[in-house]
């Protein structure tokens, strides 16, 4: 199908056959995957996953409704929020504690023996093991799942702004203090810029994890919410429910990372090899 | 034969008075310089020259403010250097400009840190980039920039910032032959104008020659000064006129003469 789109648009021209092949390329891996699940479906006949159409007639239920007009109809707008809320609620509070403290960690001595050995010892430790804990400190709720999304980006986020400091050409450093740049004004004009592409990097995995920790975060028995509608369809054995919540959180992670992307070239603008 | 060095005033601007540096790696000690003595004066061109690790480009980086003195001190105008300053501006062989910032931003890095007004600042960025011919590039970042271009903000951005004394690393090490030909004499038509005191690290006798006043020899294995010698050829000079090859056989000569013999480690 590709190829018989493609072929006409080499006449017209290079860039036009040029463009289409860069918007269908990353497509044809995602629809291999779609035939492949459907025939497997179709020569299994198992009924233990749907077929794909299934999982869209779900997602276009859940979307705009009048399929099965049930509890989940036409309320992914709720849930998409609710998980939007926490997802960012956590990642932003990560993102304000993880890169002041990630830079003074980097840059100041004291700072990094005192905190760095707790955080490498806090870091290995899975984030779904803090569940019972942050339930216990923040109760049932959201709060607990913001917690969850919270440690979950904050890590990334942290070292990777400290590795960041740490690899500054320390060149730039005399160059800013033979021309009379010191103390506060250097954090602000050398160390920040100059490690914005490490933690650019961090803000980005640490975003894919809040994306990822939401489903364990709405565990925390929180009744809307992304996660929320994957844990319903798994205790209801309804796996369109299931696959048709994977999708949107994959499709919501993607796009949001689109625009971190976007944030990162425009603020990048200096430094091509950081493009993403 | 015309004194290049004469028409500035011989008011000794850098005095550097028995100094020292030791170094320790590990458990050893390394005597980078021993009991240097150097004065410099104002409006001079001096090159440093010497061998890998006679102590060159640690001398200007404790010229710089960059490193201290194990014994001795150095002094500009008299009181003694302690931390890195306007006033003595170094250029790095690799730039080290910084890469967040454009060309103008560059070169406006030190004034700006003077809480300069921002039209004066902008004033003072596109003058400056305009001596070092970079008008049309000044919205570049450096990464788009070629060596040689690197190098001329790099200048620029010290002179932007009222430096007195111009410390240059060598500068030119990572360029190509015709560019660094060509920035020399750039950099000779800006020290004609704007009378900076020039320390420049070299380890190329030819670049010395056709660069400096004077030309200070250093050796290696403990780093020290050979000879201070005064370059006396007319400006401009013509590297392949008969007597600056003598100038540059002779240095060569003072330079080898002790490569080979108990410097030879430090050298290879």
């Amino acid at each position: 199908m590709e190829l018989a789109s493609a072929l006409p648009a080499k006449k017209t021209g290079a860039s036009l056959a040029a463009k289409l092949k860069r918007w269908l390329t990353p497509l044809i891996v995602p629809l291999a995957l779609l035939l492949t699940w459907d025939l497997w479906v179709r020569m299994t006949g198992t009924r233990l996953i749907p077929p794909p159409r299934d999982v869209a007639i779900m997602l276009y239920d859940f979307t705009f409704g009048g399929v099965y007009d049930d509890a989940f109809s036409k309320t992914i707008h709720i849930h998409f929020w609710k998980s939007v809320q926490r997802v960012y609620g956590g990642f932003f509070a990560a993102a304000a504690v993880g890169i002041p403290l990630g830079l003074m960690i980097g840059r100041i001595k004291l700072v990094r023996d005192l905190l760095d050995p707790t955080l490498q010892i806090l870091r290995p430790v899975p984030v779904t093991a803090w569940l019972p804990l942050s339930m216990i400190f923040f109760g049932l709720g959201p709060n607990a799942a913001i917690f969850l999304v919270f440690l979950g980006a904050f890590y990334p986020i942290v070292l990777n702004t400290t590795f960041g400091v740490r690899s500054v050409d320390h060149r730039l450093f005399e160059a800013a203090s033979m021309l009379g740049c010191n103390g506060s004004s250097l954090f602000r004009q050398v160390v920040l810029p100059a490690a914005t592409p490490s933690i650019f990097n961090g803000l980005r995995l640490g975003h894919g994890f809040a994306w990822i920790l939401i489903v364990v975060g709405e565990m925390t028995g929180v009744p809307e919410g992304l996660g929320a509608v994957i844990m319903d369809g798994r205790t209801l054995s309804r796996t369109d429910l299931v696959i048709a919540g994977m999708i949107v959180i994959g499709l919501a992670g993607f796009l949001t990372d689109r625009m971190i992307v976007a944030l990162n070239n425009r603020l990048l603008a200096w430094s091509p090899q950081h493009h993403a | 034969m015309p004194e290049a060095g004469l028409h500035r005033s011989a008011r000794p601007t850098l005095a550097v008075k028995g100094v020292s540096k030791r170094f320790t790696i590990g458990d050893q000690t390394v005597e980078a310089l021993r009991d240097v003595n150097l004065t410099i004066n104002k409006g001079e061109f001096v090159c440093l020259i010497g061998a890998s690790g006679c102590g060159k480009s640690t001398l200007l980086r404790i010229i710089a403010g960059f490193e201290t003195a194990t014994a001795g001190a150095v002094e500009m105008y008299g009181s003694p250097i302690t931390a890195p300053g306007p006033e003595r501006g170094m250029v790095f062989q690799d730039f080290a400009l910084f890469p967040w910032l454009t060309v103008k931003e560059n070169i406006g890095f030190g004034p700006r840190q003077r809480g300069l007004p921002k039209e004066n600042l902008d004033e003072l960025a596109a003058r400056y980039t305009d001596m070092v011919g970079l008008t049309k590039f000044a919205d570049y970042y450096p990464s788009q920039l070629s060596g040689g271009m690197k190098q001329r903000v790099a200048i620029a951005r010290v002179l932007a910032n009222d430096c007195e004394v111009l410390l240059m690393d060598e500068p030119f090490g990572a360029l190509d032959a015709l560019t660094r030909e060509k920035l020399q004499q750039e950099l000779l038509e800006i020290w004609e104008r704007t009378k900076v005191t020039v320390i420049f690290v070299t380890h190329s006798v030819e670049e010395a020659v056709v660069l400096s006043d004077r030309v200070v020899v250093m050796t290696a294995g403990p780093g020290r000064i050979e000879q201070d010698a005064r370059i006396p050829l007319a400006r401009p000079r013509e590297v392949s006129a008969i007597d600056f090859n003598q100038v540059r056989r002779d240095i060569t000569q003072k330079l080898t003469s002790h490569v080979g013999v108990k410097s030879a480690p430090a050298a290879a």
